[in-house]
């Protein structure tokens, strides 16, 4: 900079900081802008939506919606509500978030810390599955689960985002562990401690952020897939995400608007709640290994 | 027999030779120290003996045990490292006692273990930090903790000193040794530093690209570097080397000078061998300086091309047949770039090396 900082007036620096405050505040209220419709639409009744203004606050606030959504709603010709469906999600990606980031633990620490012939090649062939679109699996998956039986179901379902999630998550840890001291796992081994103990004593118990980044990944992933969800379960198996898409383009009856946005907030709701327990994380793992020391 | 026992060991990494046939001995109780330029093969070395890298060919053998195949916690030894490598994860008390765990030793036993390792090294008031929490020569000691609570057979040191600044590095170099002379532990210490090898070593061993160039008490290496690779690793500045040739029983310097064999040689090389005269520093002095006792104190004179004092006494830079040659001074002597001086060397403490091979002529 060939200007000194002196030159910078307090005012000219005031009012440039009012200029960027502004500008965050403004894409900031365009972000949030869609949430707001959602949260208020689901609170008001259908008359008040049909009455009009998008962007009015609701006259009459009710959780009747949020509870039909739960309970009663019509998914396909079943009435019971997206409830199952929700639980249906959950027994998916817990499984399979669990398995797929301890996979990829166990891949980044034999990868770094146990290295044979021909890691480099083994580790490029798992970054290479990052790049493979879902669309051009789905046949081959659908094959093999017909295989193992195990298609149309949950567990099915867990198998499909752990394979696809475990190039991920072994990058994740690969390159956490790079950066991890190899003279920590020598010191280890002289103690005596072997392959597992070290991974369990020494090696998770220092992974916190780089766990937090991969769950939060994994979690936004499988929880929000679509394409899986629709191509591998159906009818009652389906997860949430199908379940909200035949909730919402079901053509009988009326459109109840407030149902389908209260049954959408509910459905993000629990990635919100992954990054709002572990965001602060999020961002320290990210940058984890990117500087030395 | 010795304690341990490295016979005939060679390392390859690929076409590569990193040890090309080592062999060295050391009693039980002694300090050995394995010093050379980086990439000389001393780390390669060491983790052969620890464990970590297998040996090509050769054998490592331990209290007349041969330990090659042998897992490393299975060795009996213990291992400080550069790093020190202390479980981030961990208390000072879990790391010191993570060794005894792993062995199943009962909870009651390892504390006291713990608390007596602690108490020796002084770091009891810290046993429930974590190692972030520590200071840099806190981590050191409890990597040394960690290492004497196991008592091993062997101890393993890895550049123990070179991640703490100057003066702690003196501190804990005495602590080392006063911990070597108090528990009569077999050591294997590795460094780049010439002056920890001096100050810690009973036997230090001189490496260069996988090849042991000289083994021997701290007062041989010096003294009697066995070429002059060895000559010039070890002091500080390093050893003077004056080319010239021998010239009837005596050396011809290429300046001109004549002087007598030095004590160390006994028998004359034969006429006209070209020869490397080397004099350390403290052995190219002013005359109130000189030893009185020295037999062959020869004076020279010589132009001061650069005066260099450290506050104890003053290095200067000579020139002498066309050669920079290092003398040390009292700090006292009033003399100035470009001046004459008069400089007794001390022949006594000489050595002379052929020149083609590098080899000392005993």
């Amino acid at each position: 900079m060939s200007a000194p900082a002196d030159s910078v007036s307090p005012g000219s620096a005031r009012a440039a900081r009012y200029f960027i405050y502004g500008a965050l505040l403004v894409f900031a209220l365009v972000y949030l802008t869609p949430l707001y419709v959602m949260l208020t639409t689901s609170l008001k009744s259908l008359d008040e939506i049909r009455g009009g203004d998008m962007m009015a606050l609701p006259v009459a606030p009710s959780l009747d919606a949020w509870f039909r959504a739960w309970g009663e709603a019509c998914i396909g010709v079943t009435c019971g509500g997206i409830k199952g469906y929700f639980w249906n999600s959950l027994k998916m990606v817990v499984p399979a978030v669990a398995i797929s980031t301890l996979l990829g633990a166990l891949n980044g620490y034999v990868l770094t810390k146990w290295r044979f012939p021909g890691h480099k090649i083994v580790f490029g062939m798992m970054l290479f599955a990052c790049f493979i679109p879902f669309q051009a699996v789905l046949i081959p998956m659908a094959r093999v689960l017909g295989i193992l039986g195990m298609s149309n179901s949950t567990a099915g379902l867990v198998l499909v985002h752990v394979i696809y999630g475990l190039g991920f998550t072994t990058l994740f840890f690969r390159n956490y562990y790079e950066a991890f001291p190899d003279e920590l796992i020598k010191s280890a081994m002289i103690d005596g401690a072997g392959f597992f103990r070290i991974f369990w004593r020494i090696l998770l118990p220092s992974s916190g952020p780089i766990i937090v980044v991969t769950v939060i990944y994994q979690f936004t992933n499988i929880w929000n897939d679509f394409l899986f969800g629709v191509s591998f379960a159906s009818g009652e198996g389906a997860p949430m995400t199908v379940a909200l898409n035949n909730l919402v383009s079901s053509s009988t009856g009326v459109k109840e608007y407030n149902v389908d946005m209260a049954a959408a907030v509910i459905a993000a709701l629990p990635t919100l709640f992954v990054y709002i327990v572990a965001g602060r994380y999020f961002v320290r793992g990210l940058m984890a290994g990117a500087v030395k020391g | 027999m010795a304690f341990l026992e490295i016979r005939n060991l060679v390392r390859k990494a690929g076409a590569v030779e990193i040890l090309k046939g080592i062999n060295i001995d050391l009693e039980k109780g002694g300090f050995l120290v394995l010093v050379g330029p980086s990439g000389c093969g001393k780390s390669t070395l060491l983790n052969a003996i620890a464990g970590l890298q297998q040996p090509t060919s050769g054998e490592i053998i331990i209290n007349g045990q041969v330990v090659n195949d042998l897992h490393p916690a299975k060795r009996d030894i213990a291992m400080v490292f550069q790093s020190y490598a202390l479980y981030p994860n961990m208390t000072v008390e879990e790391n010191i006692g993570f060794a005894l765990e792993m062995r199943g030793m009962p909870k009651t036993e390892r504390a006291e273990a713990i608390r007596g390792v602690a108490k020796t090294l002084q770091i009891e008031h810290l046993l429930t930090r974590r190692p972030a929490q520590l200071s840099g020569g806190q981590r050191q000691r409890v990597a040394m903790g960690r290492a004497l609570v196991r008592k091993p057979q062997v101890f393993l040191f890895d550049e123990p000193l070179s991640n703490l600044d100057a003066k702690l590095r003196v501190e804990v170099r005495a602590e080392i040794k006063r911990l070597h002379q108090t528990t009569h532990a077999t050591i294997v210490y590795v460094t780049h530093d010439q002056i920890e090898a001096m100050t810690l070593a009973t036997k230090i061993v001189v490496m260069k690209e996988g090849i042991i160039q000289q083994v021997g008490s701290p007062s041989d290496i010096y003294n009697r570097p066995a070429n002059t690779f060895v000559a010039d690793f070890m002091g500080s500045p390093a050893m003077n080397m004056l080319p010239g040739h021998i010239d009837g029983g005596m050396v011809h310097l290429t300046g001109g000078t004549r002087l007598p064999l030095p004590g160390t040689v006994s028998a004359a090389p034969a006429q006209g061998t070209e020869v490397l005269l080397g004099i350390r520093p403290e052995a190219v002095t002013d005359r109130s300086l000189a030893d009185p006792s020295a037999k062959h104190l020869i004076d020279i004179e010589a132009p001061v091309e650069l005066t260099e004092p450290t506050g104890s006494d003053m290095f200067l830079i000579l020139r002498h047949g066309g050669e920079a040659l290092t003398a040390r001074v009292r700090a006292e002597v009033a003399v100035e770039a470009g001046q004459m001086i008069s400089v007794a060397l001390n022949l006594d403490k000489a050595v002379l090396f052929e020149k083609g091979t590098g080899q000392r002529i005993a």
